[in-house]
C-alpha cells in the first residue's frame, strides 16, 4: 500500500538525519523533504483521518517531562495513522523523583525496545543530550525556549498552503520572543527559506540583539501591521519569565493584541496563525481568532501530517528492498 | 620528620619573579630550604636533571574549592591536594564554602591538619567573611587570623550586603587581610546558566548578563577606595569589571584580580554542546571578553591565574543543563592551558606567566610562598615546557573528571614538584617521548 499512497515509497535521498532536534541545522532542501512529505500523507489519508501501516511493527515513546496536551495527542495519532505502537511516558510519579537521571529514564525506555524517543523537556537542549546518549531516533517535541521544530514546520506548512509560497513573504512574529521556542524554529525555517521575518513585542522580551541573525525586531506592532502578509502570535509564557517582563496583562493586550480593529490597518488577505494554546483576549480576540483570516485549526491538521512525515522520514524504508509487502 | 637528603636542581632554567631572576643554573636544597645557586654536584645529594626544563617557585592557586568537609563525594583535602601537586602547585588556598563553612578556628583547625595528613602540599584557609556564610553579621575574623586564615571570601555568593561588605574592609585592615570577593547581582543572574548574549538567546537558555558582574566590581571598589582595605575581586570574567579594576589601580585602590584559564580560553559558543562541563559562574562569555582577559593579563591589570577548581561527582553533572552544578575542575590543566594559551602564542612571557602563579598570589594572601630566594622553603615546580600531553580526566588524582578541557592536547606540565624539599611529584606520562629524571 504504501508505495502507491507515496509513488516514491523509500524515503528520499535527500534525508539522512537520524534525529529532528532542531530547525537551526536542516538545510532548506531538508526542511522541503519534510513539508513536501506531509502533504503527500495527507492527501494519502484523506487529511490525516486514515491509517497509512508503514510503520507496523515499530514503537514510538512519548517522553514529556513537561505538560502538552496537543503536541503529545499529535505525535501519538501521527505514530498510529502510521502503524506503529505507542508508550507514553510522563514524569509525574516516574523515577525521575526519586532522582534518576532523565538520561538514564530514557535510556531505560530505550532498552523496552522503542525505535523512535519523542521528548519534551523544560531545558533547552535536553534532545541533543539525548540523541548524544541514545541509539534510537530522537525527536524534539520542545526544549525550553530554544526549538520545537515540529510546530515550526507546521507554521510553516499552513503558511505555504494559504499563500503558495514562502520566498518573499514578510513573516512577523509577535509576542514572547524571548520564551519561545515556536519562535526560534519559525526564525530559521523562514529564513531558510527565503522569507522576510519580523520579530514583534515589549523591548524586554524582543531583544535588539536578534537583528544579529539577520532579522528585523519592532517594538510597535500597529507600523509593521501593513507590511505583513503573516502573522505568527506567540503565547506569553508566564511560567518562564523570572521577572515580569511587563507592567501588566491588561497594558500587553493593549499594545500588541490581535483584534477587530488592528486587523482593518492589516493587508486584506492577511494570514493569522498562533501555535496554541492561545490566551484569548491576550494575545488574539476571539473574533479575530475565529475569523477568516485565522488558519488556526489548519495548523493542527498540518500538525499531524508533518509529524506522520517526520517519523516516517526517521523510521521508515530507506530502500525499496526494505518496503513491506 | 627525617631531615631531608640535599637535592641539585641541576642546569635547568631557573625563573624566580620574585627577584628578577632569569638564567640558567643549578639550584641546591639543603634542609628543606633554598642553599644556594650555582653549585655543583658533590656526589652527598640527589640530582634532578633539569637540562631543558624551567624551574620556578612552586606554584600557587588562591582559588581552590576542596569540598571537605561535607561534600567528600566530589573532593577531599587529600585527593585536591593531589590534584593540585599533579598540576605542579606547592601551595593552595581553599575557599570555605564547605558544609559546614570554615567560619571558627576549629573548622581553620580541622583543614590544616587533614592538610598535614595528606602531606601533599601546603593548604592555605581562606575563611568565611560572615557568620556561616550567610552574609549577616562578621565572622570572628581575629580569631580566624590567629588560627591561620589567610584571606577571607564568602564564594559560591557575593558578600551581597554593601553595610558587611564596608565593616569587613575596614575591620580586615587591622589584620592586613585581602576580602576576596565573587561579584554577581543576583537579581540580574537568577535562573541563568549561561552568559547573556547572541549564543544564549540562540539556544534559548536563560542568561546571566556581564553587568551582573560590573555592579558589583563597581560597589566593591567604591567602598575599597572609601574605607581602605584590600579588595580582590575573583575569577574576574566581564570586559567591563576588569576596565572598571584598571582604572581603579590607576587611582591607587587597594584592588588585585584573578582569572581562571576557561575564562581566557573558552567562548559561550561552547555551550551549543549543551554540556554542563562548560557551566560555571562567572559564566564563559563572549570573545570580546576573552580578549579583554588576555589584554588584562598582559598589561598586568590581572596579576593573578587562579583555577576556581570545583568538583562536582560525576552523577550530579549529568543532570540537565540547569539542574547542574556550576563549577569545574582546573588545578590539573592549569599550567599547560597557561603555556598553550598565553606562552607559546607570545601573549605572555615565562617570567610574566610564572609571576601570576607565583609571587603575586603569595603577596596578595600574605604568604611566606612564591619565591626561590636563599633560605626560602624550598616549594620547587619543574616544569617541562616542551611535552605535550593529551587531557585524561580518567587520569586526574582529582576525585571528580568535571573538565571542559578532555581530550584537549596542551603543551608544558609540571615534571617534578618539590614541596618543603620534599620530591611529591616526578616525570608524568607524556604523548611525546622525553628523557627520565637521573636520581642518584
Amino acid at each position: 500500500m504504501s508505495t502507491e499512497v507515496w509513488g516514491v515509497g523509500a524515503v528520499p535521498a535527500a534525508w539522512t538525519r537520524q534525529h529532528l532536534l532542531d530547525i537551526e541545522s536542516l538545510t532548506a532542501e531538508e526542511i522541503n523533504v519534510i513539508l513536501d512529505s506531509a502533504v503527500a500523507f495527507k492527501e494519502a489519508t484523506a487529511g490525516c483521518t486514515q491509517k497509512v501501516p508503514i510503520l507496523a511493527g515499530r514503537t514510538c515513546a512519548n517522553l514529556f517531562f513537561e505538560n502538552s496536551t496537543r503536541t503529545r495527542t499529535s505525535f501519538s495519532l501521527a505514530a498510529r495513522r502510521l502503524g506503529a505502537d505507542t508508550v507514553d511516558f510522563s514524569s509525574a510519579g516516574s523515577s525521575l523523583s526519586k532522582g534518576e537521571t532523565f538520561i538514564d529514564t530514557a535510556k531505560n525506555i530505550e532498552a523496552m525496545g522503542t525505535d523512535a524517543v519523542i521528548v519534551r523537556h523544560r531545558t533547552p537542549g535536553t534532545a541533543h543530550l539525548l540523541a548524544q546518549n541514545l541509539g534510537c531516533a530522537v525527536i524534539n517535541a520542545g526544549d525550553g525556549p530554544h526549538e520545537h521544530p515540529t510546530q515550526g514546520l507546521l507554521d510553516i506548512l499552513t503558511i505555504r498552503e494559504r499563500l503558495g509560497r514562502i520566498e518573499g513573504l514578510t513573516v512577523a512574529l509577535v509576542g514572547d520572543i524571548s520564551h519561545s521556542r515556536t519562535a526560534r524554529s519559525n526564525i530559521w525555517g523562514l529564513k531558510k527559506l527565503g522569507a522576510h521575518v519580523i520579530v514583534c513585542g515589549p523591548a524586554t522580551l524582543v531583544s535588539k540583539r536578534w537583528e544579529e541573525l539577520g532579522i528585523e525586531v519592532a517594538h510597535d506592532l500597529d507600523s509593521i501591521l501593513p507590511r505583513c502578509d503573516v502573522l505568527n502570535l506567540l503565547r506569553i509564557q508566564f511560567e518562564r519569565q523570572t521577572t515580569r517582563p511587563f507592567p501588566s496583562v491588561r497594558e500587553y493586550a493593549l499594545l500588541y493584541a490581535m483584534t477587530r480593529q488592528r486587523l482593518e490597518r492589516a493587508k486584506p488577505d492577511i494570514l493569522i496563525l498562533a501555535p496554541g494554546p492561545i490566551n484569548r483576549g491576550v494575545e488574539v480576540t476571539p473574533d479575530v481568532a475565529d475569523g477568516p483570516h485565522s488558519a488556526i485549526l489548519e495548523q493542527v491538521t498540518n500538525g499531524l501530517a508533518v509529524r506522520m512525515a517526520v517519523l516516517w522520514l526517521l523510521l521508515g524504508a530507506r530502500s525499496a528492498d526494505e518496503i513491506p509487502g | 620528620m627525617q631531615p631531608n637528603r640535599s637535592l641539585l636542581i641541576e642546569g635547568g632554567r631557573v625563573i624566580d619573579p620574585s627577584q628578577d631572576l632569569d638564567r640558567v643554573t643549578n639550584v641546591l636544597v639543603e634542609d628543606g630550604r633554598i642553599a644556594a645557586y650555582d653549585a655543583v654536584a658533590t656526589g652527598g645529594e640527589d640530582v634532578i636533571d633539569a637540562a631543558g626544563k624551567i624551574v620556578s617557585p612552586g606554584l600557587i592557586d588562591m582559588h581552590v574549592h576542596l569540598r571537605e568537609p561535607g561534600r567528600e563525594e566530589d573532593e577531599t583535602i587529600a585527593t585536591g591536594a593531589a590534584a593540585a601537586i599533579a598540576g605542579g602547585f606547592t601551595s593552595i588556598a581553599c575557599i570555605p564554602n564547605t558544609e559546614p563553612p570554615i567560619d571558627t578556628q576549629a573548622s581553620v583547625e580541622f583543614i590544616q591538619h587533614q592538610a598535614a595528613r595528606a602531606d601533599q602540599c601546603n593548604v592555605f584557609v581562606v575563611a568565611c567573611v560572615s557568620k556561616n556564610r550567610e552574609g549577616k553579621e562578621l565572622a570572628e575574623l581575629g580569631q580566624l587570623v590567629q588560627a591561620g586564615a589567610v584571606a577571607f571570601s564568602d564564594d559560591g555568593s557575593p558578600v551581597y550586603d554593601a553595610e558587611l561588605m564596608r565593616r569587613a574592609l575596614e575591620y580586615c585592615q587591622m589584620f592586613d587581610k585581602p576580602i576576596l570577593n565573587h561579584a554577581e547581582v543576583r537579581e540580574l543572574t537568577q535562573g541563568g546558566v549561561m552568559h547573556e548574549g547572541l549564543v544564549s538567546m540562540i539556544l534559548g537558555l536563560p542568561g546571566m548578563p556581564a553587568v551582573a558582574e560590573d555592579v558589583m566590581t563597581a560597589r566593591d571598589i567604591s567602598l575599597a577606595e572609601a574605607v581602605g582595605g584590600r579588595i580582590h575581586m575573583m575569577h574576574v570574567s566581564s570586559s567591563g569589571s576588569i576596565e572598571l579594576i584598571r582604572r581603579a589601580k590607576k587611582r591607587g585602590v587597594r584592588v588585585t584580580t584573578e582569572v581562571c584559564p576557561h575564562h581566557f580560553t573558552l567562548t559561550d559558543e561552547c555551550l551549543r554542546a549543551f554540556d554542563s562541563n562548560f557551566k560555571m559562574s562567572p559564566p564563559l562569555r563572549g570573545q570580546k571578553h576573552v580578549d579583554a582577559c588576555l589584554a588584562a593579563l598582559a598589561d598586568g591589570t590581572i596579576e593573578v591565574i587562579c583555577t576556581d577548581h570545583a568538583p562536582h561527582a560525576r552523577e550530579k553533572k549529568m543532570r540537565e543543563l540547569d539542574q547542574a552544578p556550576f563549577g569545574i575542575v582546573g588545578l590539573e590543566t592549569a599550567l599547560g592551558l597557561v603555556v598553550t594559551r598565553l606562552i607559546e602564542p607570545g601573549r605572555l612571557d615565562w617570567p610574566a606567566a610564572l609571576a601570576k602563579m607565583t609571587i603575586n598570589p603569595a603577596r596578595i594572601l600574605g604568604i611566606d610562598k612564591g619565591t626561590l630566594r636563599i633560605g626560602a622553603d624550598a616549594d620547587i615546580t619543574v616544569i617541562d615546557p616542551d611535552v605535550t600531553w593529551t587531557v585524561d580526566p580518567l587520569k586526574f588524582k582529582s576525585k571528580s573528571t568535571n573538565t571542559p578541557f578532555a581530550g584537549w592536547k596542551l603543551r608544558g606540565r609540571a615534571d617534578t614538584v618539590i614541596v618543603g624539599g620534599r620530591v611529591k611529584l616526578q616525570t608524568q606520562e607524556a604523548d611525546s617521548p622525553r628523557r627520565p629524571v637521573r636520581a642518584h
